[in-house]
C-alpha cells in the first residue's frame, strides 16, 4: 500500500514511521525543555534579581536544557527527512496535531502536570483544529 | 487545582510565542522560495542565504520565539503553553485572509473555530500545577489545643 500524493511511492508503514519519529523526538524535546525550565524557576524573577546575563547563565548551565535541545534538533532533522519523501500537506498537519496529544500524555506521565478534563478537551480541539487549518 | 492568574506581561509573552513562530516560519519560507535552488554541491550558498533580509528577519523572530517560549515554560505548564500558543495559527490564517486576500476554505474556518474554542478552554483554567510544599516549609502541627474538660 502506498500513500497517494507523496513525492515518491512510499509504504504506509514507512510514512507512519517517519511521522512517529518527528512526534516522539519533538515530544521528548518539549518535555525535557519544560523540565529544565521548571528546575531553573521563574526566569522573570531571575532576570529581575541577576539581570539578563544571570537568566541566560541559569539556562545554559542546566544539563536538562541540552537534552531538550538535542531532541528538538533530532525532531527538526526528522522533519527534513520526512519532507524529502512525503508532502508537506501530510507531514505538517499530522505531526503538529499529534504532538499536542502526545505532549498532554507526556506532561501527565513525566512532568506530573494536572491534565484535567479541560486540558484534555483543549488539546483534542486544538489538535483537530490545527489539522483542519493546515491540511 | 488552585487558579494561577497570569500577569499582563505573561499574557504578552504567550502572545509573542504564538505570533513569532508562525511569522518566523513565513519569513523563512518567503526568503527561501525567492532564492535559486540550493544543492549539496554548493553548501556555501546556504550560509549566504542566512544574510538575506527575509531569512535574517525569520531567524531573529525564531530566536525571539525560543526565548519567550523558555520564559513561558518557567512559570506555566507545558500542557497549558502549547494549546494556548496554538492561537498563532489562527492569527496567521486571518492575516493571510484579510492582508494577503487569500481564500480560506470552510474546512479551514472550522479549524479556526476549533482552535479558538480550545484556546478559550485552556486559557480559563490554571496555568500551573500546584505542588505540595516540602515538609520542612510546612508549619509544625500544633498539639492538642483544646482546653481539657474539667
Amino acid at each position: 500500500m502506498t500513500i497517494p500524493g507523496t513525492a515518491a511511492p512510499i509504504g504506509l508503514w514507512a510514512a507512519a514511521a517517519m511521522i512517529a519519529a518527528i512526534v516522539i523526538s519533538s515530544t521528548a524535546g518539549e518535555v525535557l525543555t519544560a523540565a529544565a525550565m521548571k528546575s531553573i524557576g521563574d526566569l522573570d524573577e531571575i532576570r529581575a534579581h541577576s539581570g539578563m546575563k544571570g537568566a541566560i547563565l541559569a539556562v545554559v548551565t542546566c544539563p536538562l536544557f541540552y537534552g531538550g535541545v538535542c531532541f528538538l534538533a533530532l525532531s527538526f532533522f526528522s522533519l527534513l527527512f520526512a519532507l524529502n519523501h512525503l508532502n508537506l500537506s501530510l507531514v505538517a498537519p499530522a505531526s503538529a496535531s499529534l504532538t499536542l496529544v502526545t505532549n498532554a500524555i507526556a506532561g501527565k506521565m513525566f512532568l506530573k502536570e494536572n491534565v484535567d478534563r479541560r486540558r484534555w478537551a483543549s488539546a483534542i480541539l486544538v489538535c483537530i483544529g490545527v489539522y483542519m487549518l493546515a491540511h | 487545582m488552585a487558579q494561577h492568574k497570569l500577569l499582563p506581561r505573561q499574557y504578552l509573552i504567550l502572545g509573542l510565542v504564538a505570533v513569532s513562530a508562525p511569522l518566523g516560519d513565513t519569513c523563512l519560507s518567503r526568503g527561501m522560495t525567492h532564492l535559486p535552488a540550493i544543492t549539496l554541491a554548493h553548501p556555501a550558498t546556504l550560509i549566504a542565504a542566512v544574510f538575506t533580509p527575509w531569512i535574517a528577519v525569520g531567524i531573529a523572530l525564531l530566536i525571539g520565539f525560543f526565548a519567550s517560549y523558555l520564559t513561558a515554560l518557567s512559570w506555566a505548564d507545558l500542557t497549558f503553553v502549547l494549546p494556548a500558543t496554538a492561537f498563532g495559527n489562527v492569527i496567521v490564517a486571518l492575516l493571510s485572509r484579510f492582508w494577503l486576500n487569500e481564500a480560506i476554505s470552510p474546512e479551514r474556518w472550522a479549524g479556526i473555530v476549533l482552535i479558538t474554542v480550545g484556546v478559550g478552554f485552556v486559557a480559563n483554567g490554571p496555568s500551573l500545577t500546584e505542588r505540595p510544599a516540602p515538609a520542612a516549609e510546612l508549619p509544625a502541627v500544633t498539639e492538642q489545643e483544646e482546653e481539657p474538660v474539667r
